[in-house]
């Protein structure tokens, strides 16, 4: 507001958010880092496809794929995404029961069994992909 | 126990200062008073020019909202003795703008809740019922939750996006909304979609949960939300693969 005070149009006084907004609060910071976690997970799904892409042409491309991945940097990089996706995954399963609202025979589901179902579920694809690798 | 705190409470007084700045009291601290028994000590014993609003002392009007600490709180249901030693800081809620001391203008969340048709609405043409609309304690259960609201302004507060979003309807004005689409009696959900699932309704809520956190009343405006993105995708997924029977 720019007009000056008077007794029936008062000053008010408006604080701007500091772009820093995010580092002032625990919250906002975990909040934060969980939206730029979907940048590591997209990485993530890249990252999948050019394997799949490198499988699919056969022997030289795959082992060029192999050697790539296996540079530092590539590593460094692979590790910080995976803290991130799993990061991103236990923040989600924590989240997906306030969304969720679950009625078995006309009850309301515990919010705690939806996030234990989620993370059941999570440990079932593990095992059947890990199972899929190893055999 | 030490036996008197001190509180950093801000000040604003537009017709002499261009913006706030922090004023100290040194009151009693005595175990059974709230941050507003501080307030209203200061008020009547140390300075009468300090301005904020309060009214019933005991969590239903919704008018003594502050941030405490850097927290948005309820100053009636906010104990001195949980600050001890002290000193307390004592601020305007955030998000708003301030019109004195420790009151903010909140005409912006008046103009906003009235959008979302917070009221039962019927179809005009039905001819009204002869007696009551039975309800089942079920039917009940469904909206009680976010019939608690006190429209206290705490979860707006709370809230980074309605800072950096001013259209955003805001976390109270969608709770609102599901207390009515949630109810049996209300069939009013279609209009109400219109503005709730549109970029400056519920798709501007980044999920940050701090509404939920601050929420005195146990609502869980971030809760509703998010139930209603899930409605609203529902919704317009359906309208897309069986057009003929959306309304």
């Amino acid at each position: 507001m720019s007009a000056d005070y008077t007794e029936f149009h008062p000053r008010w006084y408006r604080r701007r958010m500091s772009v820093f907004w995010w580092v002032s609060r625990r919250s906002y910071l975990i909040f934060v880092l969980r939206e730029l976690s979907s940048v590591f997970v997209a990485w993530s799904v890249v990252f999948l496809l050019l394997l799949i892409r490198a499988v699919g042409q056969g022997g030289p491309e795959y082992q060029r794929f192999v050697d790539r991945s296996s540079e530092p940097w590539m590593l460094a990089l692979n590790v910080v995404a995976l803290a991130f996706v799993v990061f991103h995954a236990i923040t989600w399963f924590n989240l997906a029961p306030q969304a969720m609202v679950v009625r078995v025979r006309g009850k309301r589901v515990a919010r705690s069994r939806i996030a234990l179902a989620h993370y059941a579920g999570w440990a079932l694809l593990s095992a059947l992909a890990a199972w899929l690798i190893v055999e | 126990m030490a036996d008197h705190i001190i509180l950093q409470v801000t000040r604003y007084r537009p017709e002499r200062e261009p913006e706030p700045t922090s004023q100290e009291y040194e009151i009693p601290l005595r175990e059974e008073w709230a941050v507003l028994d501080g307030l209203n000590h200061v008020k009547d014993e140390l300075d009468g020019t300090l301005s904020y609003r309060w009214s019933c002392r005991m969590g239903i009007c919704g008018s003594c909202g502050m941030t405490v600490n850097g927290e948005p709180r309820l100053t009636c249901a906010t104990f001195l003795t949980d600050y001890s030693p002290g000193p307390i800081r004592i601020e305007p809620l955030r998000n708003f703008p301030v019109i004195r001391d420790l009151v903010v203008e909140i005409g912006d969340f008046m103009r906003k809740l009235p959008q979302v048709k917070p009221w039962l609405i019927r179809h005009e043409d039905a001819a009204p019922p002869e007696g009551e609309v039975l309800q089942t304690p079920a039917d009940l259960d469904e909206f009680t939750q976010y019939s608690m609201c006190i429209n206290c302004m705490l979860c707006y507060s709370a809230c980074p996006i309605v800072g950096l979003e001013e259209g955003f309807l805001g976390p109270a004005a969608i709770a609102l909304a599901q207390r009515y689409n949630l109810d049996s009696r209300d069939e009013g959900a279609p209009e109400r979609m219109e503005v709730l699932s549109t970029a400056e309704g519920v798709w501007a809520c980044t999920f940050v949960g701090e509404c939920t956190t601050a929420c005195p009343k146990g609502v869980d405006p971030a809760g509703a939300i998010q139930r209603y993105k899930l409605t609203a995708a529902t919704e317009s997924l359906r309208s897309f693969l069986l057009p003929w029977r959306s309304a």
